[in-house]
């Protein structure tokens, strides 16, 4: 199937493994990615320009939507926060037909129209729902028997489940549990995984931002994670980045690796680590991928 | 049906008190709601157990648990709909970020504190009038779902900042405060707004929407808490470390159409502010080693002067 991608600012920015992994994942899934559909899109605003102007944030995701439109091809994303506020966003757009109309007037001069018809999905829906678990299955070379994973969603691909239509799409709620029993791996259930990572106040109140990094990441530990798996680069930027803060303020070793979905989904599709940049984390996989029971 | 109540009890007046789960097999109706199910273990089974409740018609905010690990009115909340994976069971915990009493009764005072810090009350200047402040019909329309908060505690419990800070004002008293500072009788803004802008008010919001997922009432406080930071910016508190970080985002978009992660870090802090920069230095060295930061020239996006154009006129428009 063919999507028009929206890698988000975060992988093209600070978090280059998730570009490298996904470009890799999806070519063994057969997904196929309309790199150019996209290449002028605006980021979502990520809520926070929805903070100074809301209008302005449902232009430009409109702007995008109007895009992937225009391309033919269903908009796929790889990022929790850019779902969450693109679903968001969509969602005011057509429950008003009048408001999507003043939004079109603003996009006329570059030739786009929202028709409304833009359905924006995460790479992690678009497995559960477009591929199927079994597709899934059927692609993987590498079982990740033994291996221990707590799930850590992001906030805005669980809340609001209305924008997110959950009540249509049932699997969304467990679709990154289910994801991680098809590769194999079991799954370290804890009540943080759908819980804010604090990356949002990590330059407005680090302290607080550091507290909860130490509280998903050690709740997951003890309770005897490997690793924990996310399908958003921002929870990943402050559970990884910051874990060593978290450490220090809690006086204890922590050393959790956070890895992305599609990085795990690669190690079970046969990728390379290497070739997935899972070298290049702040918290060291080293162990994990060295750890690792691989069986065909 | 039968359902297994997984109840979590606390006594602090027995010998062992230490919570735990305590297991109730009652015999519910289909239409029956958890709050029907707790008041029979109550009536029936276990007269020990303690809750609160009142209305048992969503009016009264009395009866505000966790259920399955989520806040919200036990009585509105129908056992049907929320039985685990096993068809069978519920489990039930007081509210979360207050301090428990007995069993699933939590002390309000320090939710009660927070609602009187915001001066939840009309502040009127002028000459008073013969009779009521009165305002327009059309004027009042925002406040319509506000309005409706039951003070039942549902955003408090789940609030994933009040987890780490018990200083951080709280959904409830800050949508408490969106409802004064947008009456148009109010006329105590500024001073409002200083409260909102300080420690511990809408900055802390870490937009989880955990509060607007919760509230049983449509409330939407997080909603509440952006349209506040609006305001508060807008009223010239701008040399915040949220105000700036909002500021910088919105420019990064306008000029380059995606942003530019390394400039946002160093403007929300503030350059001047040595403390965190140098606080920064090493995540700086950390990201460099494992090659995780963004590149070193941010380029614009193709076609970002349609960005600009959207940015110009949809800015006028405010």
């Amino acid at each position: 199937m063919k999507y028009a991608f929206y890698p988000g600012c975060v992988s093209r920015g600070a978090c280059p493994e998730l570009y490298s992994a996904t470009i890799e994942v999806c070519r063994i899934l057969d997904i196929e990615l309309n790199e150019e559909a996209l290449k002028g899109a605006s980021c979502t605003g990520a809520g926070v320009l929805q903070e100074k102007n809301l209008r302005l944030g449902d232009t430009l995701n409109a702007r995008t939507f109007a895009m992937a439109e225009k391309s033919g091809n269903p908009l796929m994303t790889i990022c929790s926060t850019c779902q969450g506020v693109m679903s968001q966003a969509n969602e005011r757009l057509l429950a008003d037909p009048e408001y999507l109309a003043s939004i079109n007037e603003d996009l006329k001069e570059e030739g786009l129209e929202y028709k409304g018809t833009a359905d924006p999905k995460h790479l992690l829906w678009v497995i559960v729902e477009d591929l199927g678990i079994d597709f899934l299955e059927s692609k993987i070379v590498n079982k990740l028997n033994g291996l221990k994973l707590a799930p850590f969603y992001g906030c805005y691909i669980v809340r609001p489940t209305k924008a997110l239509g959950f009540a249509e799409n049932s699997g969304r709620k467990q679709a990154l549990e289910m994801v991680i029993e098809s590769v194999g791996a079991e799954v370290v259930d804890f009540p943080g995984k759908t819980l804010c990572c604090g990356f949002p106040i990590l330059t407005i109140n680090p302290e607080n931002s550091v507290n909860m990094v130490a509280n998903h990441t050690i709740d997951a530990k003890d309770r005897g994670a490997d690793a924990m798996v996310t399908p958003c680069p921002l929870c990943h930027l402050n559970l990884d980045g910051y874990q060593p803060n978290a450490a220090s303020a809690r006086k204890r070793e922590i050393d959790l690796p956070i890895i992305h979905l599609p990085q795990l989904l690669g190690l079970a599709l046969g990728i390379s680590p290497e070739k997935m940049r899972l070298n290049k984390h702040i918290v060291s996989t080293k162990k994990l991928l060295s750890e690792l029971v691989i069986s065909p | 049906m039968e359902v297994k109540f997984n109840v979590r009890r606390y006594d602090p007046e027995s010998t062992d008190a230490v919570d735990h789960f305590q297991e109730y097999l009652v015999d519910m109706d289909d239409s029956s709601t958890v709050l029907d199910g707790l008041i029979r273990i109550r009536e029936e089974v276990d007269g020990t157990l303690s809750l609160r409740c009142s209305c048992r018609s969503a009016i009264c905010g009395s009866c505000a648990v966790r259920v399955n690990g989520e806040a919200g009115l036990a009585c509105n909340t129908k056992i049907i709909d929320v039985l685990s994976l096993d068809g069978k069971t519920v489990t039930i915990e007081p509210a979360g970020n207050l301090p428990v009493i007995k069993d699933l009764v939590v002390d309000f005072q320090p939710f009660w504190e927070k609602i009187k810090s915001v001066d939840p009350w009309l502040q009127p200047e002028g000459e008073e009038p013969e009779a009521e402040y009165l305002a327009p019909d059309e004027d009042m329309l925002h406040l319509a779902g506000v309005v409706s908060c039951i003070l039942c505690g549902a955003c408090v419990s789940d609030c994933t900042v009040m987890e780490v800070d018990s200083n951080f004002l709280g959904p409830a008293a800050l949508a408490k405060s969106y409802r004064f500072v947008g009456d148009p009788r109010d006329d105590s803004s500024q001073q409002r707004f200083k409260t909102l802008n300080g420690y511990g008010g809408v900055w802390d919001c870490t937009r989880c929407m955990k509060c607007v997922e919760v509230c049983p009432k449509g409330v939407a406080p997080m909603d509440r808490i952006m349209a506040l930071r609006e305001q508060v910016m807008e009223s010239g508190y701008k040399n915040t470390n949220g105000a700036r970080h909002a500021n910088e985002f919105t420019n990064s978009i306008k000029h380059s159409g995606w942003l530019d992660e390394k400039k946002l870090v160093i403007k929300s802090f503030g350059i001047f502010n040595i403390k965190a920069m140098i606080g920064l230095i090493p995540l700086a060295i950390r990201s460099q080693r494992a090659g995780k930061v963004p590149p070193i020239f941010h380029k614009n996006i193709p076609g970002v002067e349609n960005v600009r154009r959207i940015f110009e006129k949809v800015e006028t428009k405010k």
